[in-house]
């Protein structure tokens, strides 16, 4: 019913307005000249209707019997009104009729009994709305039942809707309601011709008036012919009687004579049928030929005959239909109002904008034309260029010069590398000729990358630092102009058996002592290098310091401090030493004290030893004031706050001034002028007033590990050495920071000291070298201490990783001696 | 303590700086976008001096870009072109779906576009900034314009790479600003001087390129975008200053069929309109030193307008396996005429039946056919001849003969490098001194001496074999040669060679040698260990050109022996 509507719409514009419904050029010509008019249609007992479109399809006289082949392209040939669209087709009496659509047979009934089968045409065309036809049948919409005169077989199938039929009694008849037809109807029509030469079409052609006596026609319809394999007949007559098929007992000897003898073997077609051979006649064959060429099979069919415009442009004074025009024809369309609004709103509103122009500005100018050179954006400011790409050397050259290649081993190297750390991106080779040059594989990589590096790279203004390494050494002043400093090794002094931990000189400048760990103090004389005395103690010696005033020495023993007499040099000095140590007088009431003082008697008292501290954990320093009444012990230890001890030896009293300790107290040391008391902890110096007893200031030294302690004879400067290689000078009225940070040496400090009159201090170290350094202080408060390293000394021997343990300097003369764990002392002048 | 406390990283160089995150936020671009505008642009990121304090006391390792750039990007017209276009692709889309395709076509008509022309002019305020900063344009376009139309980008942008760089080429054979070639192994460098700017490019070898799947092509694209626009602008002003018209007449051939036939072709024309120019230095009477610079200055002015001249007046003919367009570039550049094969390509004006020809240049190991008149002579020879400014003896790159090595036109020696000996042996050329002889080679290398000598004595011992009679004679000489050396002169006695003296003066020099190091033990730590880096540097310059020196494969050099004329 919809295409119904539609169909009546159109016909209904077309009556309106027929210029715009051209009809369609070829498809449509006019069926007076294609088909004789319906009228004559009719009357022949059979008529073959084919559309107009399909070139295959023959005119019959009549009296031909012929199948219908249903119409092909519905599509734009609904609008035309001329197509002759066979719907049903009216047969004379007395002829069976069978009517097989092309594709989809229907079911059909078979052998015994009559089978017919008719299959409608598969749509309805719109051929019969055409006014200029004569309606052939009933409209396809409506087909009511149809009234056939009896004793015809009427075929009638309306295209939609089948109504029933009326048949005649006594014979059979299908009807089978309309199928779709898909597209697959119109493909096998369109495609491929050749189908039809199948026995279905060939017998079409076939059915010449010649044969139509003979009365072999196909009466079963299209199916298998496998059926009636096993019969000896093919369908039945009128009468009903069976058709009988030919007899037929060709071999295939005989197949093969025939075709060496028979001239028209190659014209005759086996139709299975009516099982017969059929020879097909000049014309036939003509027609064959045509077609397999894909042209009409009419001979005198023009395909290209001008077309006829039947709705012409011109308005004709009739209308072509008759009918009255539509209400709706008169009223303006609503939805094409709404569609102007619509775009009428939106012009409005500028959301369609029109089309703009094609810019013809042309792709490239001068655009610097008016450039201005000031006209530096302030970002410009910033502007750091990209580096340009480096410039190629000789090892990139196709043909570099040999040295530039790299070895087997290099190439290797060059090959287990990572890709950042190669020094060259590529590998260098070398071609015989240019012709032998390869593609560079990496060169989209490499451009690539130097894309990334553009836009990717953060970019950093660096300076490029170009100086002359000469400018960057200090200028000092020369060491020959800091002279007298020790700068030759002149004496060696040997005896001990282990490492000598602790040297010093006695303040005259004559003699000298040292403390081994082969559990001997050793006195020496220093001009001549003689050991004078060989001093058992009974244990490593951890420090031996010489009484800056008498003759007193003072030896730390492991958990002992023993002061010696050594009993040498000047006799009266010997004695007052002595009668110093014999003076004593005990006071009334006991305190009872840290350390133990024990006189010694006996053979020991004879080998000079005078006093013994025996202290409760293991002695390591031992330093005296410099009036020589007072000396202090350290004893380190991070458990209790017995670490630091100052004794008296005219009372033989003894004091533990602190009564807490921070830290592992490392040394100690007397201000040589005021009653100041230096702690150094491992980290920090502090500074005692002995007298108001309090901490005065603490030094850092920014070292991790300090080693050793020296004070300036002035006593406003000081030296730490630690074990992490520096040295701190401090300048104490300056802050407590490191005045200078000296790294001197490359191992671990184990000695520092002063010179007591020359502006010099020395440093011993586990590298083996001791350096002398002049460390001028000037008494102008505003001056800083002038520092000038003026000798690397070298001589000691490292033993067990230790190199020097101890260095003093000699009290009067710039010499330096200095202890070593090669168990020699040695003096530098 | 009054007022407000003050918060940490907001204000000083954590506020100068943005993370590229945040810059994307705030300019509420795409990654894509983003990067794409970064590139127009020419944004990149800075490295801030104090990292940490723009990082906010973070150590992560992120890029920072300034805060005025990102500020500035705000402002661009392209941000907006951006959004347009993908809303242009949104729309697009939405009307393929419904099928509409008049919506279709009429949003194809309005496809929105975007020009770079500003951000160019911005970006490079005057043209010399534009010049400066070509390199990489050229070498990018001239990457771009031998890839094959593999969808690996628009065949529109590598047509107009290819015709850019042509357009380029013919602006510098006109202007004749050719300075240096060199033939690596990654391609063929070129270095033009335009308008006093040193410009070098690299060319690929023609060949397919093996495209890589880990590189992002887009990024190239954008960069190509951008480098064909200033590219285009740039080639434009600089036929404008030799009074040529652009676009040149070839370019209107140049469609995608006949790229690679044009381009040579168009050379040759080009070159026949150029016309050298006199222009000689304007002299102005000076005085002193400024005299003696314009002297200089006259020299060097001189010596170019040679090296222009190469090689005037020479008819070259490029055999068909040489690679063609660099070698008929670079002899065009210095006013040759060049040709070549007719089936090969177009352009070639003369066959090589041509009896005026001078030079053939063969890169095959022996020809069949040749003529009696004309040089065969190696690709090589060309380069090598550019470089050093002057035509170079052509026996050392004779057809079939071992070729000298290659030298680099672009290293600089400096006092303590390592100078390849060929390069001394070309400076002794140009400074017009006779051919290497074999004793100056001697001098030159001693190593070799002994090898040298040994095999002088083998020919000489052929000699006598076969030259009996002059034996005697040659003996003779010989024998005289030899006493001649031999001769004993009075010496010198060398002061640093006796005994107190000698001390001194070595004592003088340990001495300082230990002030020195003593001096050096006082330096702060920070110039103590700048000094140790330039050190370091030193040292390793002098190693590798120590390792240079002593290259194992310096004994076989071939180059260095007498050569052997092979010429049929």
């Amino acid at each position: 019913m919809r295409l119904w509507n539609e169909l009546s719409y159109f016909t209904c514009w077309i009556s309106h307005q027929a210029r715009l419904c051209t009809p369609p050029t070829r498809l449509c010509t006019p069926p007076t000249r294609l088909c004789t008019p319906p009228t004559r249609l009719c009357t022949p007992p059979t008529r073959l209707c084919t559309p107009p479109t399909r070139p295959g399809s023959v005119l019959h006289p009549p009296g031909q019997a012929l199948p219908c082949t249903p119409p092909t392209r519905p599509g734009p040939t609904l609008y035309s009104t001329h197509q002759a669209r066979p719907c049903s087709v009216l047969h004379p009496p007395g002829q069976a009729l069978l009517c097989t659509p092309p594709t989809r047979p229907g079911p059909v009934l078979h052998p015994p009994g009559q089978a017919l089968l008719c299959t409608p045409p598969t749509r309805p065309g719109p051929a019969l709305y055409s006014t200029h036809q004569t309606r052939l049948c009933t409209p396809p919409t409506r087909p009511g039942p149809v009234l056939h005169p009896p004793g015809q077989a009427l075929l009638c199938t309306p295209p939609t809707r089948p109504g029933s039929v009326l048949h005649p009694p006594g014979q059979a008849l299908l009807c089978t309601p309309p199928t779709r037809p898909g597209p697959a109807l119109y493909s096998t029509h369109q495609t491929s011709p050749q189908v039809f030469f199948s026995t279905q079409l060939l017998t079409r052609f076939s059915l010449s008036p010649s044969f139509l006596s003979q009365d072999i026609r196909n009466t079963v319809g299209n199916i298998p012919m496998e059926w009636y394999q096993d019969y000896p007949h093919i369908g039945y007559n009128l009468d009903g009687k069976k058709i009988f098929k030919p007899i037929r007992n060709k071999d295939e000897l005989d197949e093969f004579l025939d075709k060496m003898e028979n001239p028209d073997y190659w014209r005759t077609v086996h139709d299975k049928t009516t099982a017969s051979d059929i020879r097909l006649s000049d014309e036939q064959v003509d027609l064959v030929h045509r077609l397999q060429k894909g042209q009409f099979g009419d001979v005198n069919f023009n395909e290209y005959e001008p077309s006829v415009d039947f709705f012409t442009n011109e308005v004709m004074i009739h209308p072509v239909t008759n009918r009255p025009q539509d209400k709706r024809s008169f009223i303006p369309s609503l939805i094409e109002k709404e569609k102007v609004s619509k775009l009428v709103h939106a012009i409005k509103m500028g959301w369609i904008k029109p089309r703009k122009p094609k810019e013809t500005t042309p792709q490239y100018y001068d655009l610097w034309a008016k450039e201005d050179p000031n006209a530096i954006l302030g970002r410009h400011k910033m502007h750091v260029p990209a580096p340009k790409m480096r410039l190629p050397g000789h090892e990139e050259s196709y043909n570099p010069p040999p040295e530039y290649l790299l070895t087997e081993e290099e190439r290797m190297a060059w090959e287990q590398q990572d890709a950042e750390d190669r020094k060259l991106p590529f590998l260098p080779q070398k071609h015989s000729c240019l012709r032998a040059v390869p593609a560079f594989s990496r060169f989209i990589h490499e451009r690539f990358e130097r894309c990334l590096d553009l836009y990717l790279c953060p970019r950093q203004r660096k300076m490029r630092v170009n100086v002359n390494p000469e400018d960057l050494i200090p200028k000092l002043p020369k060491p020959k102009d800091l002279q007298p400093f020790p700068t030759t090794m002149s004496l060696v002094y040997i005896g001990h058996s282990s490492l000598v931990r602790s040297i010093s000189a006695s303040p005259t400048g004559q003699w000298l002592v040292s403390g081994s760990d082969d559990c001997t103090v050793r006195l020496w004389e220093v001009n001549t290098g003689r050991c004078m005395k060989t001093l058992e103690v009974g244990g490593a010696v951890k420090s031996v310091v010489w009484n800056p005033n008498p003759a007193v020495c003072l030896v730390a023993v492991e958990s002992t401090v023993l002061l010696l007499n050594p009993g040498l040099g000047d006799r009266l000095v010997v004695s007052s030493t002595d009668q110093l140590i014999t003076s004593y007088e005990p006071p009334e009431e006991d305190k009872e004290q840290a350390v133990t003082w024990a006189l010694s008697e006996g053979p020991e008292h004879d080998n000079g030893h005078r006093l013994t501290l025996t202290h409760p954990k293991a002695v390591k320093q031992v330093v005296w004031h410099g009036k020589g009444d007072y000396l202090a012990s350290v004893m380190p230890d991070n458990s209790s706050n017995l670490q630091v001890l100052i004794h008296q030896v005219s009372k033989r009293r003894t004091q533990n001034p602190f009564r807490k300790n921070k830290g592992l107290v490392q040394c100690v040391s007397f201000h040589p002028l005021r009653p100041y008391f230096f702690v150094a902890t491992q980290r920090y110096v502090r500074v005692y007033n002995l007298i108001k007893q309090e901490l005065t200031k603490k030094l850092m030294t920014n070292c991790k590990w300090i080693s050793s302690m020296a004070i300036h004879p002035g006593g406003d400067n000081l030296i730490c050495g630690s074990y992490d290689c520096r040295l701190a000078w401090f300048d104490l009225d300056l802050s407590t920071k490191p005045y200078k940070m000296l790294r001197h040496h490359k191992k671990a400090l184990r000695g520092v000291a002063y010179h007591k009159h020359y502006p010099l201090f020395a440093s011993g170290a586990d590298d083996g070298s001791v350096i002398i350094c002049h460390g001028m202080v000037y008494n102008d408060l505003l001056q800083n201490p002038l520092i000038v390293p003026v000798k690397v000394l070298k001589g000691h021997q490292i033993t067990h990783d230790l190199g020097v343990l101890d260095v003093t300097f000699h009290p009067t003369q710039p010499w330096v001696f200095s202890s070593g764990a090669d168990a020699t002392i040695r003096l530098f002048t | 303590m009054g007022g407000l406390q003050k918060k940490k990283y907001e204000r000083g160089s954590a506020t100068n700086y943005i993370t590229r995150n945040k810059a994307r936020k705030k300019l509420q671009l795409s990654l894509a976008d983003f990067r794409r505008l970064c590139i127009l642009k020419g944004i990149y990121p800075h490295e801030p001096k104090h990292k940490k304090k723009v990082n906010k006391g973070s150590t992560a390792p992120r890029t920072f870009y300034l805060f005025k750039d990102i500020r500035f990007l705000l402002h661009e017209p392209i941000v907006r072109k951006f959004r347009e276009y993908k809303v242009f692709v949104r729309k697009l889309r939405k009307a393929y779906g419904k099928a509409e395709w008049t919506g279709v076509e009429r949003l194809r008509d309005n496809k929105p576009g975007y020009k770079l022309d500003h951000i160019i002019k911005e970006r490079y305020p005057t043209f010399i900034d534009a010049l400066r900063d070509i390199d990489d344009a050229l070498s990018m376009c001239f990457l771009f314009s031998t890839f094959a139309r593999t969808g690996k980008c628009h065949v529109q942008t590598i047509t107009l790479c290819r015709r850019l760089t042509v357009e380029w080429m013919n602006y510098v054979v006109t202007s004749r600003s050719l300075r240096k070639v060199f033939l690596s192994i990654k391609g063929i460098y070129y270095q033009a001087e335009v308008l006093g700017q040193l410009i070098t490019w690299l060319v690929p070898y023609q060949f397919a390129h093996d495209h890589p799947t880990d590189v992002d092509y887009r990024v190239m694209a954008t960069f190509t975008e951008m480098y064909t626009t200033l590219f285009g602008f740039i080639n434009f002003r600089l036929y404008q200053t030799l009074n040529l018209v652009y676009p040149p007449k070839v370019t209107q051939y140049l469609d995608l069929t006949s790229v690679c036939k044009l381009n040579l072709a168009s050379l040759a024309r080009v070159v026949a309109t150029a016309e050298e120019e006199e222009n000689q230095l304007d002299l102005f009477p000076t005085e002193g030193e400024d005299q003696e610079n314009m002297q200089a200055r006259e020299k060097e002015q001189k010596e170019q307008e040679a090296q222009k001249r190469l090689f005037e007046g020479l008819k070259f003919f490029l055999n068909r396996e040489v690679p063609r367009e660099s070698l008929a570039f670079i002899l065009r550049c210095f006013g040759a005429e060049v040709s070549w094969d007719k089936s090969l390509c177009i352009g070639g004006t003369y066959e090589v039946t041509d009896e005026t020809i001078t030079h053939q240049i063969v890169d095959r190991p022996d020809m069949d056919k040749q003529y009696i008149n004309r040089y065969y002579i190696q690709p090589q020879w060309v380069f090598d001849s550019v470089n050093a400014q002057m035509r170079l003896p052509v026996e050392d790159y004779f057809l079939g003969t071992t070729l000298p090595p290659h030298l680099s036109p672009f290293v600089e020696e400096k006092d303590g490098d390592y100078v390849p000996p060929e390069k001394l042996k070309l400076m002794a050329l140009q400074r017009g001194e006779k051919p290497v002889q074999e004793d100056e080679e001697e001098e030159d290398e001693e190593e070799e001496e002994e090898d040298d000598d040994e095999e002088e004595d083998d020919d000489v011992d052929d000699e006598e074999l076969t030259e009996e009679k002059n034996l005697k004679k040659l003996e003779g000489t010989r024998a005289q040669g030899k006493t001649l050396a031999v001769k004993v002169t009075p010496g010198k006695v060398k002061p640093w060679e006796t005994g107190s003296v000698g001390n001194k003066v070595r004592l003088e020099q340990e001495e300082k040698a230990e002030e020195k190091r003593l001096a050096i033990m006082m330096m702060k730590k920070k110039e103590k260990y700048l000094y140790d880096k330039i050190m370091f540097g030193k040292k390793r310059t002098t190693r590798e050109v120590s390792s240079l020196r002593c290259a194992p494969a310096k004994p076989t050099r071939p180059s260095l022996r007498p050569f052997a004329c092979r010429w049929r």
